[in-house]
């Protein structure tokens, strides 16, 4: 046994000039931060300030921080495909193109929408509630570094071995250690298991935040629909990610201790972890959405200068879908075979769970109307998200119907709808809520011209990028396939996709000068308490609001010890699996003798 | 540390165990789809011996018992001594659950051999995994009760909220003991 495990110097080392363009980004984008810190002597400030803060404020503006510059990640991830399918120069390998389809499903899902989820959280919840903090500040800030220690062990797999070559559930038999020997998948594991943690904590903190802090006199049926949504959502994370929990321990037992929970031999059984992963990976879908139709109910009615329409209607809707969301994940495998009967019960309550996400559409639509419309930016992005989610959800009621889905299983068509309810749904809804808070996150509101360009070229990009993937897969077309030279009469469609790309690229670039240009100029677009005329309480506090809350060091070690003891646990390094383990459990045993944080 | 703080870490906590209740349905689910998966091995009736782990229950119960008359008093000394008696207790469970795994491996039915060993290692040492850690957590929290002045150990008092979550953990994992009891072991059971 060595020292070092599994990890030899060969395991640095890689053939093709991407990878090694990608391990050179995180190598030199990691120096670069070290080095600017230390060149501007700027450590002190960030531990104090930031590393340690326990402010929700400061916390949910470093998870935007991550998400952003996974953002980036997950978008090169997009931009390679993209190219590589539209191109018929093939200069990723099918084993390359696998990975970067892999990590671009992981990084989006957990390291874009949800630290941009709890980031909005973090930095509204509490205000909107009258809430001073989060019920447990420190349990607040461990959850923000176990995740940021998961998004680090994705990229470290850049530097040293690979990622995951499996899809981003990573479904056995392939991620066996017969199928998948590399370290691939073990990165996958442990990156999710880390920040799947962090997650679990910070949904029972927001829970008891949101049950037991809200400001005297708000009872819950006046509560904002924010509020309310992260709730269920917070719920449903309680609900779903222990099951992911299980589900990955499972898998990596069989890696690990040559057991067979999942393996094609000895009785295990794939199937299982393909149900038990889907019932954590369907609820974590509505997970993201549910904050995001919060955001959109608080833009809707801030800008058509109405009150919510159907605010009762909006609650009991958003509780529904929490509840059935838990009902329909078999929808993602019609095709296993489980025979008539239960895709039929699935395929129901697939369709079922389209009547209270109807409720919320027309709701939305009546608040609109004879409403006094301003059409600022995030006003934009919710009637865009209007637009897209619609299609998004008519295609969603395709699918759901079981004959129908035998036909487009796994086909373009499929990836084009969960694009369609992620893009035009999560992330349209982030940026409105981005675009609408950031005056109360930092001072001064993003340019508004530049927004609206931002706005409309994320549409027409989206849209141009997306719906050709509709008709390929309607084409026969299948999602994953690295092959460029594929049938001839898919290359015009390919093509426009490719164009879709670019755009967003563009819109990329426009959003990154909107923010550069509204810093530059942040004392011009200084904003008063509250500049869109909000109704909410957290615009009765000053913008930027105050940052409130204390400093401690048991956070950022929690994730520094998590990621050296998770890239450990990929590489089989013992010695130093163990001594993190000893070292991080000494720590809370020391900080149960000696922290007494202040509790209101 | 006024009351509400106390309440909302019991909040907390029970949305804990809730989730911590996910966590072993799951693998409960695991067990029962892959109880039959004997790959032509021997299955949970050959295997499982009802009487010894009767006697593994009986052993977790008292514990338990021990923990109960912990939170009942607010006498240091009585606590330490209820809480040392939980803690050997639940080491003398995990010893026999150490024994019952090394002689099935040794007899060459380890959680490798097929999917139901390994759903049954799974499971069962998920549980024995809680009590280890929970017994961990029990020889801190009486290191609070004896360092501690025993005022703490009145209601509000810093050590009287960590004995109640403790307690609480202990209580959950003989809960889901009892569950394994049934479905795995009692469900074998051929008479």
């Amino acid at each position: 046994m060595s020292l070092f495990g599994l990890l030899t110097i060969n395991d640095f080392f890689h053939a093709e000039v991407a990878a090694v363009v990608a391990q050179l980004a995180v190598v030199l984008g990691g120096i670069g931060v070290v080095g600017y810190l230390t060149v501007a002597r700027k450590w002190g400030y960030v531990w104090r300030e930031w590393l340690t803060s326990l402010s929700p404020m400061r916390i949910g503006v470093m998870y935007l921080l991550l998400s952003a510059v996974m953002l980036v990640r997950g978008a090169i991830d997009a931009g390679l495909m993209r190219t590589q399918q539209a191109i018929p120069v093939e200069f990723l390998s099918p084993e390359h193109f696998a990975q970067i389809f892999t990590a671009h499903g992981v990084i989006m899902i957990f390291f874009v929408a949800m630290p941009f989820m709890f980031g909005l959280i973090n930095c509204i919840v509490p205000l909107q509630i009258g809430a001073k903090d989060v019920a447990f500040p420190l349990l607040n800030s461990v959850g923000f570094w176990l995740t940021f220690a998961g998004a680090m062990l994705v990229n470290l797999s850049l530097v040293a071995g690979e990622f995951a070559a499996t899809g981003w559930l990573a479904y056995p038999p392939l991620s066996e250690l017969e199928y998948s020997p590399g370290v691939g998948v073990d990165y996958y594991i442990w990156a999710l298991q880390i920040a799947g943690v962090g997650t679990l904590l910070s949904g029972i903190n927001f829970i008891v935040t949101i049950t037991t802090m809200r400001e005297k006199g708000m009872r819950w049926m006046q509560m904002p629909m924010f509020v309310w949504t992260t709730f269920a959502s917070m719920l449903m994370i309680i609900f779903a990610f222990p099951v992911l929990t299980a589900t990955l321990t499972m898998l990596s037992l069989d890696r690990l201790l040559d057991m067979h929970f999942f393996t094609s031999t000895l009785g295990g059984n794939a199937m299982m972890y393909v149900n038990l992963i889907w019932a954590w990976g369907h609820p974590e879908v509505y997970i993201l959405i549910l904050p995001a139709f919060g955001i959109y109910s608080e833009v809707v009615s801030t800008f058509s200068q109405k009150r919510l329409f159907g605010y009762t209607s909006m609650v009991v809707a958003t509780m529904c879908i929490s509840v059935l969301a838990f009902a329909v994940w078999l929808h993602h495998f019609f095709t296993m075979g489980a025979g008539a009967d239960v895709n039929a019960f699935f395929g129901i309550m697939t369709v079922a769970i389209s009547i209270p996400t109807g409720v919320k559409v027309f709701n939305w639509l009546f608040t609109m109307f004879r409403g006094r419309i301003i059409f600022a930016t995030p006003m934009l992005w919710f009637m865009g998200f209007l637009f897209t989610f619609v299609i998004g959800g008519m295609t969603g009621v395709l699918l759901s119907i079981p004959a129908a889905d035998y036909q487009l299983h796994n086909s373009l068509f499929l990836v084009a709808h969960f694009h369609n309810m992620i893009i035009g749904g999560v992330l349209f809804g982030f940026f409105a809520g981005l675009t609408y808070w950031f005056p109360k996150i930092f001072g001064f509101t993003l340019h508004e011209g530049l927004g609206k360009a931002t706005f409309w070229l994320w549409l027409v990009g989206f849209l141009v990028a997306f719906m050709p993937l509709y008709a390929l897969g309607l084409m026969g077309a299948t999602r994953r396939v690295a092959d460029a030279a594929w049938l001839p009469i898919y290359q015009p469609l390919f093509m426009l996709a490719f164009v879709g790309m670019l755009i967003i690229g563009v819109a990329f670039a426009v959003q990154v000068w909107q923010l550069a240009y509204s810093i530059y100029n942040r004392k011009k677009l200084q904003a008063d308490a509250n500049p869109w005329g909000g109704k909410g309480l957290e615009w009765q506090v000053s913008s930027p609001a105050p940052i409130i809350g204390e400093r401690h060091p048991l956070g950022v070690l929690t994730g520094i010890l998590s990621l050296v003891g998770g890239f450990a646990l990929v590489w089989q390094i013992w010695w130093v699996v163990i001594l993190s383990l000893v070292i991080l459990v000494a720590l809370y045993i020391r900080n149960s003798f000696t922290t007494h944080l202040h509790h209101e | 540390m006024n009351k509400v703080w106390h309440d909302k870490t019991y909040f907390g906590f029970w949305l804990y165990i809730l989730s911590d209740c996910l966590l072993f349905s799951a693998l409960f689910a695991t067990y029962a789809v892959l109880r039959t998966a004997t790959a032509g091995g021997p299955g949970p009736e050959e295997l499982l011996d009802l009487p010894f782990v009767f006697v593994q229950t009986l052993v977790l119960l008292t514990s338990n018992l021990f923990m109960g008359l912990a939170l009942a008093t607010k006498n240091k000394r009585k606590v330490l001594a209820a809480l040392a008696a939980a803690l050997l207790f639940g080491l003398i469970f995990l010893g026999l659950e150490a024994r019952e795994f090394t002689t099935l491996i040794a007899e060459g039915h380890g959680p490798s051999t097929s999917a139901f060993l390994s759903s049954f290692f799974g499971l069962v040492g998920m549980h024995g995994l809680h009590v280890a850690v929970g017994s961990l957590w029990m020889v801190v929290v009486m290191a609070h009760v004896w360092t501690r002045p025993s005022t703490e150990l009145r209601e509000g008092g810093s050590v009287y909220t960590k004995l109640r979550l403790l307690g609480l953990f202990w209580h959950f994992l003989d809960i889901v003991w009892i569950f394994i009891f049934s479905i795995v072991y009692l469900l074998s059971a051929t008479v």
